[in-house]
This record gives C-alpha cells, sequence and structure tokens, in this order.
C-alpha cells in the first residue's frame, strides 16, 4: 500500500475505478451486454427471464451474504452447502414426515444452522484452528448428519408405510408458499426472503458495533485485539449468523425442490465465495460488505442465466465462468 | 553445557585450521600475526525515503580481530551490516574485500564471498532439523536427492569442532533460543566464512552459553576470521573488543583501539550531542498517585532464567510523565503490555489504579478503568489499515459510543471531529483509508483513538518513531496538553535525547529488571545509557 499525502487527488475517473462498488456495477454492466447480444431470440427480453434468473440466485445469494460476513471478518466457512443439504433434509422431515407446524419447523431450523455455524466458529475463535480447516471438518460432518438424518434417501413426499409400501403425500403448505410467486406472480418469495435477509445483514454491517468489530478484526486482528474489540465473540457470531443464512438457504431449496436431498449443496460454498470475490470484498478480510454481495450474485446469477437460455453446454459454462471469476478478481487487484 | 577451557580451545582451534571447511588463503594465513585488512567500507550512506540513516561511514574489519560496532538505538549499527552482508543493495559508497570492489547484491551473494551474518532474527527453519538448517540452500546432495547421511556427518563434525554440543537431527523448533542461536552460528561458520558478523548475539544466552562463545570468538580469531560484534552490554564490550568503531546518528564519531576507549569516554563518544530547544516539556502539576507498581512481573516467557518483567517496582503521579529507559531487550514494552491486560492474567505483583486495584484481564478491561496503550508498530498493531479514519478513531470506544449496540454516525463524526481538529490532523475525509495517510498522520489517528476512550493513564511506546520533526513536536505539545489535564503517562522511547528531555523522572530497565531510577536533574545521557547497559549506577530509588 503507497502512502501519499491525500493532497495528491487522483482524477475523477481513478477514483471512480478505486471504488469496489463501481467496478462491481461495471462487471454487472458488462454481464447485462452481454445478455442484449446474446439474447436468444428476445429470451432475454422477457420479464420471466430476470424473475427466473433472480429466483435461481436467491439461494446462492443468502449463502453469499453469510460468507461475505465470515471474509471480511477474515475467515472463510467451506461448510455453508453442506449445512444447506442437512437443514433440507431437516426441515423436509420436520415438514412432510413430522407434520410439524412451519412456526416449529422453521425456528428449529435456523436454530441447527447456527448450532453448526457456531461448532465451527467456536473451534476456529476459542482453539485457533485455522477457518479452512474448522469448517473444512464442519462441512463433511455435516453431509454426514444430512446422510444419517435422511438415511441417505432422499425425503420426499412419498413417505414410506409401516408395511413398506411407498404412498404420496400432499406438499406441505409452507414448501408451496416459498415456491410460490406474489405480487400478481412477478416476485418469487424466494426472492423476497434472500432481499429481506440481505437487508438485516445489510443493517447490521453498516449501523451495528458488532459490524465495525467485524471489519476491524479482518483487518488487523491483533490491532483490533489491542483496541479491546471483543475478538473470539465478534469471529463466532459471524459463522452463527452465516449458518443461520445458510439453514435459510436450505429451507428455500427443499421448499423449490419439494424434498431433502442429502447431497444438495455440494460445492455450493465454493459458489458463494467466487459471489462475494466477485463483489469485491477481498479474501484478506476487512473490506467488502453486502452491498458489494448483492452486485455480486446478479452478475453471477446473469451470467448463468444468459448461458444458459442460449444453451451454452455445462462444460463449456463451467469454464467460461472459471476464467470470468479470475479476470474479475485481476481487475480488481489492479488498483490497488 | 561445560566450558571449553582455553587450552583445549588452541588445540581445537589448530585442529580445526586443517578440517573446518573454513577456507582461508595464503594472504589470510600468514596474516595472522600481523592483521590484514579483510574488508574496508569507505563513505557508506543509506536513506530510507526522506531520512538519511547513514552517512559518510568507513568500516575497517581486520583478519583475526574483533570489532565492535556501538552506538545507541537508531544510530545505523543494523543497516551498516545489512548492507555489507547484502540485505540492502542501494547505497553509496564503495566496499572492498580482499582488496578487491565488490557490491553484495543478495545474501547469497555476501556469503559466497565469504561474509556471514547473524542477524537479530534468526533465519532458522523450525519445522527442519539443526543438519538441514546448517546446510539450508546448498544441500549436500547426491544424484540429485539431498544426501541426508554426509549432511548429518559433517554437521556432527562441525558442532564437535566448534564445541557445541547440539543433536543434529533435532527439529529447530524444538531447541531452546540459545541452541537455536548456536546452529545459526554453526550455520555461518559452515560457509566459508573470513567475515563473521554478529548482531547481538548475547541477547537470548545465558551467562555459560556467553562463554561458550566468546570461547567461540576466540578460536575464530585465531583462525585469521575477521570479527564483527554489535552489543549494547558493556561487560560484554569491554571483553571481546580489540577495536570499537561508534556510529551516531548514521554518522561515524570515531574508531579507536579498546584500550583507548573506557567505558565514560565510549558513552560519551555514543551520547555526545547537544539538546537543543526541540522538546518543548512545561513543569509538571504533578498530583496524586494515578499507578502504582509494586513488585510488577510480566510471565510470558523466561529469558535466561527470568521472566521478561520483573520485580518492577514504580510509581506515576497525576501529570508527570515517566520515562522508561532501556535498550532493546530491555522488557520496557513487554510491562505496557502487561499492564494494559494484551497477555491476560499472566502477571504477577500489585499494580493499582488510582489507589484502587488494577483489573488485569484484558484490554477492553484496561480500557474501562481507564488505562490507554499506543503500541510501537502501528502498522501492525496500531492502526486497522483498511478501514476509515472514522472507523479506526471510534474502535476502542465503541462501547460509549453505541450504546445499546446500535451506532450513531453523528455522534461518532462529532467526536472524531474535535479530535481531528485538536490534533490537526491532515486527511483528505475522514472516510478515508488510514492506510493512504502519512506516516505522521497515522500516527495521530492512533493517539485519537485512545484520546477518545478519555485515558487516565497513557501507555506510550516509541509514540514519534518513524514521524517528521514537525509531526513529532506536535507529539511533544499533546503530551504537554494532557498531562496539565491530569493524565499520567508512561513513555518508551529508544531515542536518548526524547527520553531526557520528555520524562519528568526517568527508570531504567536492563533485561527485564530494575537498574536506576533518576529525578529530571540527575539524568543525564551518559548515566542513563550505563544503566540500559546493565550498570547499576542507579541513585535514587525507584518510587520517588
Amino acid at each position: 500500500m503507497r502512502v501519499t499525502e491525500p493532497s495528491a487527488s487522483p482524477s475523477a475517473w481513478v477514483r471512480l475505478w478505486a471504488n469496489p462498488a463501481s467496478r462491481a456495477l461495471l462487471a454487472l454492466g458488462l454481464v447485462l451486454i452481454l445478455g442484449c447480444v446474446f439474447h436468444a431470440d428476445q429470451a432475454f427480453f422477457r420479464l420471466g427471464t430476470h424473475r427466473d434468473a433472480l429466483r435461481q440466485a436467491s439461494v446462492f445469494g443468502l449463502l453469499a451474504c453469510g460468507m461475505t460476513l465470515v471474509i471480511i471478518g477474515g475467515g472463510i466457512d467451506l461448510a455453508v452447502g453442506s449445512v444447506l443439504a442437512f437443514v433440507a433434509v431437516a426441515f423436509s422431515l420436520m415438514s412432510i414426515h413430522w407434520g410439524w407446524p412451519p412456526w416449529f419447523s422453521v425456528p428449529a431450523c435456523l436454530l441447527l444452522g447456527a448450532a453448526c455455524g457456531g461448532v465451527s466458529g467456536g473451534v476456529t475463535a476459542w482453539f485457533r484452528v485455522q477457518p479452512f480447516i474448522a469448517t473444512l471438518a464442519m462441512m463433511v460432518f455435516a453431509r454426514g448428519l444430512a446422510k444419517t438424518a435422511s438415511g441417505g434417501m432422499k425425503v420426499s413426499t412419498a413417505v414410506k408405510d409401516a408395511e413398506g409400501t411407498y404412498r404420496y403425500v400432499e406438499v406441505p403448505g409452507v414448501f408451496r408458499f416459498i415456491d410460490s410467486r406474489i405480487l400478481d406472480g412477478n416476485v418469487a418469495v424466494v426472492t423476497l426472503i434472500f432481499v429481506v435477509c440481505a437487508a438485516l445483514v445489510w443493517v447490521l454491517l453498516a449501523r451495528h458495533r458488532w459490524g465495525r468489530e467485524l471489519y476491524a478484526l479482518g483487518g488487523n486482528e491483533e490491532a483490533a485485539r489491542l483496541s479491546g474489540v471483543p475478538v473470539r465473540q465478534a469471529k463466532l457470531l459471524s459463522y452463527v449468523v452465516c449458518g443461520v443464512l445458510a439453514a435459510v438457504a436450505g429451507m428455500c431449496q427443499a421448499a423449490q425442490e419439494q424434498q431433502g436431498d442429502p447431497e444438495a449443496g455440494i460445492g455450493y460454498e465454493l459458489t458463494a465465495i467466487a459471489i462475494t470475490v466477485m463483489g469485491g470484498t477481498t479474501l484478506a478480510g476487512g473490506r467488502g460488505g453486502i452491498g458489494l454481495t448483492l452486485l455480486g450474485t446478479l452478475t453471477i446469477g446473469y451470467l448463468d442465466k444468459i448461458l444458459s437460455i442460449n444453451a451454452v453446454p455445462e462444460a463449456t459454462r463451467l469454464m467460461l465462468t472459471g476464467i470470468i471469476i479470475v479476470v474479475a478478481v485481476l481487475a480488481q487487484r489492479r488498483s490497488r | 553445557m561445560p566450558q571449553p577451557s582455553t587450552g583445549s580451545l588452541d588445540f581445537d582451534g589448530a585442529r580445526s585450521i586443517r578440517t573446518l571447511p573454513l577456507v582461508l588463503d595464503k594472504r589470510m594465513q600468514t596474516s595472522v600475526a600481523s592483521p590484514s585488512l579483510l574488508v574496508r567500507m569507505t563513505g557508506i550512506g543509506k536513506r530510507f525515503g526522506p531520512v538519511q540513516v547513514l552517512d559518510g561511514v568507513d568500516l575497517e574489519i581486520y583478519g583475526g580481530e574483533v570489532l565492535i560496532l556501538a552506538g545507541e538505538n537508531g544510530a545505523g549499527k543494523s543497516t551498516l551490516i545489512k548492507i555489507l552482508g547484502g540485505v540492502h543493495t542501494e547505497f553509496t559508497g564503495r566496499i572492498e574485500m580482499f582488496g578487491r570492489e565488490v557490491r553484495p547484491s543478495s545474501p547469497l551473494a555476501a556469503n559466497a564471498l565469504g561474509v556471514a551474518v547473524i542477524y537479530q532474527e534468526l533465519s532458522l527453519v523450525p519445522s527442519m532439523t539443526v543438519a538441514d538448517n546448517i546446510f539450508l540452500g546448498r544441500s549436500l546432495t547426491r544424484a540429485g536427492w539431498v544426501d541426508d547421511r554426509a549432511q548429518r556427518r559433517q554437521a556432527q563434525r562441525l558442532l564437535d569442532q566448534l564445541g557445541i554440543q547440539l543433536d543434529v537431527t533435532q527439529r529447530v523448533g524444538g531447541l531452546s533460543i540459545a541452541q537455536q542461536q548456536l546452529t545459526e552460528i554453526a550455520k555461518a561458520l559452515a560457509q566459508q566464512t573470513k567475515v563473521l558478523v554478529m548482531d547481538e548475539p548475547t541477547s537470548a544466552l545465558s551467562a555459560p552459553e556467553v562463554e561458550k562463545l566468546f570461547g567461540l570468538i576466540r578460536d575464530l580469531k585465531q583462525r585469521g576470521c575477521g570479527l564483527v560484534y554489535i552489543t549494547h552490554k558493556m561487560e560484554e564490550i569491554q571483553r571481546v573488543a580489540d577495536r570499537i568503531t561508534v556510529l551516531r546518528d548514521g554518522r561515524q564519531v570515531g574508531t579507536a583501539p579498546a584500550a583507548e576507549l573506557p567505558p565514560a569516554r565510549l558513552i560519551q563518544w555514543m551520547v555526545g550531542r547537544e539538546l537543543g530547544d526541540q522538546f518543548p516539556r512545561h513543569a509538571a502539576q504533578t498530583g496524586a498517585d494515578r499507578l502504582e507498581l509494586d513488585r510488577f512481573s510480566v510471565l510470558t516467557g523466561r529469558q535466561a532464567g527470568r521472566w521478561v518483567v520483573e520485580d518492577i517496582t514504580l510509581r506515576v503521579r497525576a501529570g508527570e510523565i515517566v520515562g522508561i529507559g532501556g535498550l532493546q531487550g530491555s522488557g520496557a514494552s513487554e510491562l505496557l503490555l502487561g499492564l494494559f491486560g494484551a497477555h491476560g492474567r499472566r502477571v504477577a505483583g500489585q499494580a493499582r489504579l488510582n489507589g484502587r486495584p488494577l483489573r488485569i484481564r484484558s484490554p477492553r478491561v484496561a480500557i474501562d478503568q481507564g488505562v490507554a496503550l499506543l503500541t510501537n508498530d502501528r502498522k501492525a498493531t496500531g492502526l486497522i489499515l483498511p478501514l476509515s479514519v472514522l472507523a479506526n478513531v471510534t474502535l476502542a470506544d465503541l462501547p460509549r459510543l453505541a450504546p445499546g449496540g446500535w451506532r450513531r454516525p453523528q455522534r461518532e463524526r462529532v467526536a472524531v471531529e474535535g479530535l481531528s481538529r485538536q490534533l490537526s490532523l491532515r486527511a483528505a475525509s475522514l472516510e478515508m483509508e488510514v492506510g493512504w495517510l502519512s506516516g505522521g498522520n497515522q500516527q495521530k489517528v492512533a493517539l485519537a483513538k485512545w484520546l477518545q476512550t478519555g485515558p487516565q493513564l497513557l501507555l506510550l511506546d516509541e509514540p514519534t518513531r518513524g514521524i517528521d520533526v514537525g509531526a513529532k513536536r506536535e507529539v511533544y505539545q499533546l503530551m504537554n496538553t494532557l498531562t496539565a489535564q491530569g493524565i499520567a503517562i508512561l513513555l518508551i522511547t529508544s531515542e536518548l535525547p526524547e527520553l531526557l528531555a520528555l520524562s519528568d523522572r526517568i527508570v531504567v530497565l536492563h533485561r527485564g529488571r530494575f537498574t536506576a531510577a533518576f529525578s529530571r536533574q540527575e539524568a543525564t545521557a551518559e548515566r542513563v545509557l550505563a544503566a540500559a547497559m546493565g550498570k547499576s549506577t542507579g541513585s535514587t530509588e525507584a518510587t520517588t
């Protein structure tokens, strides 16, 4: 980092480019232009396409919001995909098999997510295990939990009777609600959940003491500690909130698929990290924000949608996504 | 470890000329009787940004001789040997080795020329064995594969010749600091070393280990090696010095044979400078006792059988600046960190603040009781560089600024704007990342953070390190203002003139222990330095 006197004021363009939000906007703009060029017979200009893009991006966006918190605090959470699967299974079991009402099952699922995050956060903060390792362990463990709870099978509306025959039960109301659309069918409930959660996290980060402490400990943990920041508590809380958001994502996923798949969410943690980094939150910690992650979510979501409406094969899609992530991150580094 | 007798050392020395990989050319061997010039550095200058740290320094290193490089902290000793050792490659002046002009372009190149430097920070790989470390970077190989057995054998032979008892298969990370130090020395000597430079090699050694090192030094002298030895300890200077070169503020004061430079004169050379009116210090209006320490110790680690800070008794009154004098390894910084709760409860003895026991648990608890600590490295432990001025200044006081957890941006802004005016902070905006500010302004941000907490006791560790003269003056004036408000200040500074000019009283530490205390009138640079080097000349007791 260069040290300069403030009097050396850079040009307006340089300052604009130095602002991570404008870079994230630029990336999104480029992707949208891409969509306008490769519109796949006007498909990109239909409202339904955008509605679907937002709906499909919502689950990833939820995970990315939690990931952003943890990354700002200087950590990483690899367990979100597994926690998502575990909660999806648990939510399906509670709602379909056990017939729990949503006012009971939803808080229970949130608690499960919080517990998973709490364990990895506690191991990281108190026992000083590197977050990569602690959450890697939780990633494996939660996947095991999901498979144990589900018995290795998808938990669907086909319920096995005592005699061993399958019968289909009705999809629970809470599933149907989450999977529905409101405002004349223009906004998916899942998208709404994502936006509300993102807003809550944004308020915490921007206005709560804890948000400031998180930035501080991500920027320089020792300096934060010597400034009286309760480093361990703040760190723990970031993993707990990340776990809760993964639980929300898991419930959304279960509702959309109408089942709890113990194999769900594999690799989602990496997408969440990619979204966070695309937005401009640095992996080193201390810099970034939820606004940036929202832009990152839109960028990755639209990119995926544009590639899929143009019927680009999945193999090519994956390679292109990889290249675009690297280019985006390199572009961010140049300005520092 | 057994101490080698002088007799066996002579024998060892004679033998090892043949067997050590210490290759001495003809010129050097004949020169043992009449020392020959190995290295001549002339007119060495070096700048770090705007700061001229070395200016026109000459240094000559002869074979079979120990040259002591003396000077206060910041005199430029380490920079000078880093130039010789190829760490700093940009400098002005000439270096001649064995009559040839050279310019060491890297530590490796310097090694190849026959210069080995043992820096204060050890350069060993903790996860590797002693043998691996000794041959690090030039492993013995057979058909491209590391020949472990040959390395172990040769390492063992080397250690035997040096009289060092160490298991070459042990991992370095599991060794004591002293053993690591010896490994480092063995590593340096495993190469074809003609000039060995040691920067405070005894700081972590116990008395018998120091004896062992001195034995080694005698041994190396006999073989015609040129030795450069940096130390802050008067006793060691008197024991090993053949010649002494004194640096002060990056300039050479002079070079003289050790016999012509008795301790009093040496200290005068090291200090000898006029204290101008650059340090405004108003007469102190001291009040009641703020801080009382009684046999206070910091229990974070033992070095050579002592705690890093042991049995400190001292008193700071309201409105008073008490300076802590000491050279590197004095434990002064550890004392402040311990008081501040940075080491948790690993302290012993009594500490009282305003007559009530000071609870030492964590920095948060200390801050809540009115204690603030400006650390000595603002970038590493003081500031959060990627965060804004505003976020940094409010960080330590968030519990009060954000009651109930929710921040009040307007309240924060008003507070920070006030402090920013008081300290005449120059930043484009309060939203600016502090990493972009100049050193002086960064220091002001760090100070503002602590003033925001409303401290009663301010612990300042090197408050003027790395900032320009103007900013220094502003910091001095701030200290005056604060003490006038009744704040007590415990000050560490490695700049002796600053310590003398700012402190109402000075206590001196040496290796974690109290050695002397001086009133403002009694304190002179010579006395403080002598006490900091371990000569117990303190005239008054610590608490008055």
